[in-house]
Parts: structure tokens; sequence; C-alpha cells
């Protein structure tokens, strides 16, 4: 009963969808407010139908109810209940589900928090996504139908993927999901204002909160799946320019870019039609991330089930969409109002190259990952590129724009002068001349590059915390009242700025200091590594619910001990997983992985990774700053235009 | 000027597209190699897997067999993994070469997937690979008694190419003396 109730909800859904699109638009070109009325209340229905069908999905798992096919499919009465829960997005069919769930609720909360805005905006916005939503649902309700029943039901189901039952794989697609889906709400907008032919500076203060609102979770999730990449696959491995991981990078350098030029827009009016192109690859990029893989145009270690019939579904999806908007762009974008003048020196400046520097990474990804297309295309066949192009492409990209983004917020908006500039990054750039001379003295001059990537990284923190740092500096005559007033806003860039040097410093830890070891130990064993001495102290067998485990115990005294780790190797029924034994500290990670047997002894495996934990609390930190950003009251929704001016204003208001 | 610019996104996108469309359709086309008719140039490559033999171009002689280049950065070294292992359970001399990465992690993919090599050495540096004109992975050399090469599978073996190509070649290559 569960599932059927679940399959009329999202038929309803879809229904509910057309209506909206078709409601909003014909009301927006007639200019008729019922119309317009109609499809905000379809909206709002919608939403409540799709969270619905969820839920019912939700329930037929929690109840291990093997009668739905999807249910039997993905879990058994002996997996715990959270991950019976979670097995609710573990599957194709339940993953989409998720994607048109966060659409539908994203839906809802424009037709009902949209109050402010113009009402054929608004109408138009709803349109754009109603349209977006009758394509997924279609996907959904006809390849796609989470709800088929089996005949006769099994007494019992296959179990969820051993390696994804885990608590960062349960988080992980929902974040990256909110992220992708959050994207859309500005794609929606950019849509709605080429129809429309206007674009002002309300219309960045209402895509603003909802690109961060979309860059937060897509941030948190790409690094807990890097973090959980790291812990699980076994040889201490952080990113790995897999096609997937890569299609979550893609959306979240433009997001990033779009971030920052919608803020130039609201602020300035400027690189208007810019934005708008963003808003419309970015949400591209992010239908290329859920869906390339599952097409069997690439292959990936995270790919779905492949079916060539969904495959051209959704490169269908993803022309329509796209095609229509460029197609949109290319006709109306000349004719929107070019935006204010700046000088080459100045916040606009600044950012403008920030937005040159990350599509430019953006566009290497995309050729990276699309090598194999392109070049079975040129008449060769599937080949992959991997770390070798992206170590020679990416980093020297990256790493110019990580020193100009010290500069960006210490620049004042329209024009600014270079010694004004030099003189507010001294206070950073002194610290990071120190930092590197003393790597120097440390490391000599064969590391020279990795000194020089820790002083750009301490170049990161100090400039990021010179944004507050500046302001409270102006204010210390009363320094409680500055800190207090201090808008979330400018505490928010500060956070995510620094993350980004946290991170650099993980990444030139790990690349330049790791080091490892591979010998044969038996029980009794011992040698020493990396400062610690480490001894074998037992092999055992043991069992796991659904698993033989072979576990190793060590003791390791030396740097950070005395502590005893335990490395596993699982063997399940078919396959074979290493539980690597992590010592986790701030300084830096001990890896332990167990391999073969080999002569009266097992086959170890050390790694010493200094630093590499920043690399996560870089990227948590990053989405950190953007919550805090997001808290800020200049950036609800309304209460942006009444927003006062600030009550002192030091010399360049850093504001975003 | 400006509606040409705006016209641009809008032609890329619909070139891209054709990549793709073409991309779900298209067959693998075969490359021919410079190598083919001579002997394999020499290497010798330290071993993936810690405590095993490396691999040198020396050994590759007495009997025919395929030498393949992988990686386990390579996502379609992936689909054509299940193959080789069956290769070598029908009894095929398979040695492999580990392009371009750390042994760590070839030793690692080679764990976790099973290991369908006689012999496999690690080219961290691409070297040995870029001696034998390898563009990328992965790639499969048909190796005869003597030593030379005979043929040249760019990308992956999947059963249809080892079927009609590959499988009557070696058979041909055994019955030479």
């Amino acid at each position: 009963m569960t599932a059927e109730v679940g399959q009329f909800a999202l038929i309803l859904a879809f229904v509910l969808a057309m209506v909206q699109a078709l409601a909003t638009l014909w009301g927006a070109h007639r200019g008729e407010p019922v119309l317009m009325a109609l499809g905000r209340a379809a909206a709002t229905l919608q939403a409540g139908f799709v969270i619905l069908a969820f839920g019912c999905l939700a329930a037929s798992y929690i109840a291990c109810d093997f009668s739905v096919a999807l249910v039997a499919q993905h879990s058994n009465s002996q997996q715990p209940l959270a991950y019976r829960f979670a097995a609710t997005w573990g599957s194709h069919e339940g993953s989409m589900l998720l994607w048109v769930l966060i659409l539908g609720i994203y839906g809802g909360a424009v037709a009902r928090f949209g109050g402010t805005l113009r009402e054929t905006l608004q109408a138009r916005v709803l349109g754009v996504q109603g349209l977006i939503g009758v394509a997924f649902l279609g996907f959904l309700i006809f390849t796609s139908n989470p709800f088929l029943r089996l005949s006769p039901a099994p007494a019992e189901g296959t179990e969820l993927n051993p390696l994804l039952q885990d608590p960062g794989l349960v988080s992980h697609p929902p974040l990256l999901y909110l992220g992708y889906v959050g994207f859309s709400v500005a794609f929606a907008f950019a849509v709605a204002a080429l129809i429309e032919g206007r674009v002002d500076a309300a219309w960045a203060r209402w895509v603003r909160p909802w690109v961060l609102a979309a860059w937060v979770p897509l941030t948190a999730g790409i690094t807990l799946g890097s973090l959980w990449a790291y812990y699980e696959l076994g040889w201490g491995g952080w990113w790995f320019w897999d096609p997937v991981e890569n299609a979550s990078l893609m959306p979240w350098l433009l997001g990033t870019a779009l971030l920052h030029s919608a803020l130039v827009l609201e602020r300035r009016g400027a690189l208007v039609s810019w934005t708008i192109l963003l808003s419309i690859l970015t949400f591209s990029l992010s239908l290329v991330g859920t869906f390339l893989v599952r097409s069997g145009i690439l292959t990936s270690v995270h790919s779905f089930a492949v079916d060539p019939q969904r495959g051209i579904y959704i490169l269908g999806i993803i022309t329509v969409t796209t095609g229509a908007a460029l197609g949109l762009y290319a006709w109306r974008a000349p004719s929107l109002r070019t935006g204010a003048l700046f000088a080459p020196l100045s916040r606009e400046g600044g950012i403008t190259l920030n937005n040159v520097f990350l599509v430019a990474l953006a566009a290497t990804v995309f050729l990276g990952t699309f090598s194999p297309v392109f070049i079975e295309i040129m008449g060769k066949d599937k080949i992959s590129v991997g770390p070798p192009y992206y170590a020679r492409t990416f980093a020297p990209l990256a790493i110019p724009l990580l020193v100009l983004v010290v500069f960006g917020p210490m620049l004042n908006w329209k024009r600014d002068n270079v010694a004004a500039v030099v003189r507010r990054v001294r206070v950073p750039a002194a610290l990071a001349l120190a930092v590197l001379l003393i790597g120097l003295v440390t490391v000599g001059w064969k590391g020279v590059v990795s000194a020089a990537a820790v002083g750009l990284a301490a170049w990161l923190v100090a400039g990021a915390f010179a944004i507050p740092g500046r302001r409270w500096w102006a204010g210390r005559a009363n320094l409680s009242r500055s800190v207090r007033t201090t808008p979330p806003a400018v505490l928010g860039l500060s956070l995510a700025h620094a993350g980004l040097g946290l991170l650099l410093l993980g990444v030139t830890g790990v690349t330049a200091w790791h080091s490892d070891k591979v010998l044969t130990m038996r029980p009794g064993d011992s040698t020493v590594f990396a400062g610690r001495t480490l001894t074998l102290q037992s092999i055992s067998l043991a069992d796991g619910p659904n698993y033989q485990a072979r576990q190793a115990r060590f003791d390791i005294t030396g740097r950070g001990g005395p502590y005893t780790l335990v490395a596993e190797r699982r063997a399940y029924a078919s396959s074979q997983t290493t539980e690597a034994a992590i010592h986790v500290s701030p300084l830096g990670n001990f890896y332990i992985s167990g391999g073969d047997e080999a002569d009266g002894g097992i086959v170890v495996r050390l790694w010493d990774h200094p630093l590499i934990v920043w690399i996560w609390i870089g990227g948590f930190t990053m989405a950190l700053g953007g919550l805090v950003s997001l808290s800020d009251r200049r950036l609800r929704l309304g209460v942006a235009a009444r927003a006062p001016a600030p009550a002192f204003a030091p010399a360049p208001v850093p504001a975003e | 000027m400006r509606r040409l610019i705006a016209i641009l996104p809008v032609a890329a996108f619909v070139i891209v597209l054709v990549g793709f469309m073409v991309g779900l359709k298209r067959d693998p086309a075969i490359l021919p190699s410079m190598l083919i008719g001579k002997p394999l140039p020499a290497f010798a490559l330290p071993p993936v897997k810690p405590m095993a033999a490396g691999l040198t171009s020396a050994e590759l002689v007495g009997e025919p067999r395929l030498l393949n280049v992988f990686a386990s950065w390579c996502g379609p070294c992936r689909e054509e993994h299940p193959v080789l292992l069956q290769l070598k359970a029908e009894g095929v001399t398979i040695d492999g070469l580990d392009w371009k990465e750390e042994a760590d992690a070839g030793a690692h993919w080679l764990d976790e997937n099973g290991d369908p090599y006689a012999k496999s050495g690690n080219d961290r540096t691409g070297r040995a690979g870029i001696d034998m004109g390898v563009s990328g992975v992965p790639e499969t050399f048909v190796i005869d008694r003597r030593g030379v090469v005979r043929y040249r599978q760019v990308g992956a073996i999947t059963p249809e190419v080892w079927s009609q190509t590959i499988a009557p070649l070696m058979a041909k290559l055994k019955a030479e003396s």
C-alpha cells in the first residue's frame, strides 16, 4: 500500500509540475495574477507530494518491505536501521528521488518566501523550476521507477554494498545533491532574467544567498567524500581525479566564481551578462556531475548501474536545459544593459581576475575528465589522463589564484592605487616571508618549492585574518564594540579564505614530506619508521557479521605514542577489503595497512602523512565560512534593501 | 560584436554535445604503432608489489605474450581488468607495466582487484612507456616468442577485441616456429 501511495504521489507531483510551469510562464507573459497565484500554489503542492513520495520509499525501507523491488535489492533485515534508512538514496532510483525531493522543496521555498520579488520574476523563476521538475519527475517515473513491486516477494533482501555502509558515505550524497540542486535556483533566476530582459541589483541580492546555500553543502560534501576515500580505499590517497570527483569539483569551481561575480553585480551593477552565463554553466555542470557517470559515457569507481536508455534520456535533458538556456542567452544577453565601468585595479578587477582563473581551472578539469571521450572521437580509443595531467595543468593555474586571494578583499571598489594596496597587505606579507625563511632554513634549498607552498599557506591564513583584524585595529578605541559589530559576512569571508590556506598546508605537507615503508613482519617483529617504533604484537582471526577479519595488532611507541593500532583485512563472500589503521594527529597521520601473507608473516605497508588532516579541516572551515556568511542579516531576503550602512567605516570596508 | 560573443557559449555547447553523441556511438578504431615488427625497447623496472620480481624487457621472450600498460587511476582499466583475469585463467601469459604512478597505488589496485600478471613492473616516471610510444592507458602490446612487437591495442581489451583480433593473432604466433 505504502509503495502505491508513493507512486501515486509521484505522478501527482509530475502533473503539478506541468501546471506550475504552464501557469506561471503563461501568467507572467499575459500579466495574469490569478494564473501566477495558481502556479505558486502548484509549486507548494508539488513539494508536498514529493516529500510524501520520498517518505513512502523511506518507510518501505524501514519496514523491510521486500515486495518493493528496490528495497529487496538494497537492504536486508540484518542491516542496522540507520543504514536501512540511508539505503533510500543508496541506489540509482532512490538517489534520483532524493534529487527531485530537494528540487521540489526549493521550488516550494521560492513560492512561499519569494513574496518580495517582482511578481513576474518570481513567476518565471517558478516556471523554469517547474520545467526542470517535469524533466526529472518524468525521468524518474518513466525510466527509473522506485516503487516497482516484486511478485512473489522474497523473504529477505540483498545487502547494500559493504563499502557504502559507512557514516561518511551516508551523508555524502545528500550534501552533494543539496549543492547541485541548489544551483538550479540560480539557473532558474538567470533564465527568468533573460526572459524578462532585466537584471538589476535586486536580482543579485536574491540570487546570492541561494548560490551560497548551494555552495556550503557542496563544499562540505566534497570534503567528506575525500575523507571517506582516504580511510576507506586503503592506501592513503585523498583525491584521485576520478570522473565523479571531477564532476563535483567543476560545479564547485564555477559556483565559487559565481559567488564572487554576483557580489560585483549586487554591489556595483557590473559583470551582468557574465553572472547570468555563470549561473547557467554552473547548473549545467551540476547536471553533468549527477548524471554523466550513469550514462555509460565514462567509467568510474562510483558508477551506478549503467543503462544506455537512461544515458540517452539524460543527454536529452542536458541538451534541452543547457541548450535552451544558452540559446536564450545568445538571443537576449546583447540587449541587457552593460555594467558600470571600473578601473583594472579595484575590487571588481580583482574579482574578474579571480573568475578568469576559476573558469580556466574548471575548463582544465573538464578537458581532463572528458579526454577519453574526445580522444576516442579523434580516432583513438578510450584513454584516461591521470594525475600527471592535473599536476601539470591544475597546479600552475591554482597557485597564482591563491596568491591573489589575499589581495581581493583588500581592494577598494571602483578604483584603488598600488601603494595603498601594498601597505594594506604588509602584515600578512611579512608573516608569509618569515614562514618561507624559517622553512628554507629548516629544509634547505632542495625544499624550496615546499617551503614556498607553506609560505603561501601562511599568506592565505594571515591575509584572511587581516580582514577582520584591520577592522578591529581601526576600531581599537572601543574594541569590544568593533568585534561585536563585525558583520557575520566579514567573518565568513575570513574563515573561507583561511580554510583555503589550511587546505594548501595539508596538501603541501602530504605531497612533499610523506614517506612510506613496506616490509614483511611476523608477530614479535619490530621496525623503526618516521620517528616511531612499531611492533607487530599479534595476528588473529575474528568474525564480523558478514565477513571474516584478519586483525594485525601493532604497538607503537615514539612520536605521539604509546598507542595500539589494529589493521584489518576483511574477506566478504565476494570481495576483500582493507581496513587501514590510522592514528590521527594535527602534525601528521600514521597509516598502517596489512596486506598479503608471506613466509610466516604479513606484508605491512606503513605511511607517514604529515599535516594531512588540515586538508579536511580546511575544507570544512571553508564550508563553515559560507554558513557564517549566510547568517548575515544583510543576505537575508528582503532585508538587504533596508540594511543600514555600517556605523563606522575603516577604509576599505570588506563587506561580503 | 556583443552578439557574436553571446553566441559563443551556445556554439561551444553544440560542439561538445556532438562530441558526446559521437562518443556514445563510435566504434574503437585501430592505431598502428611504429614498434610493430621491431623488438621492444630495453627497460628494467622495479616491482609493483613489494617482495616481487620486477620487469625487464629481456625477459619477455620464449612464448607469445601480452604486455599490458595499466594504472590504478585509469577508468577504462577497471573495465578491462576482469577480461585480463579471465585470460589469465585461460592460460594466456600477460605481463603488466604500471604506468606513471607510485608502486603503492598499483600494488593496492592488484590486491583489491586481483593480479592477472605473470610479472609486473612499475614505471613511475613513465620513461619506459614513452619509449614504447604509449599515449595513454590502457594499452596492450602483443609480443611474439622472439620478443618482437606484433600488434598494439590502444584502449581496453574487450571480449570482442580479444575474440576478433587478438586471439586469432595469438594462435598464429603460437603456430610460428
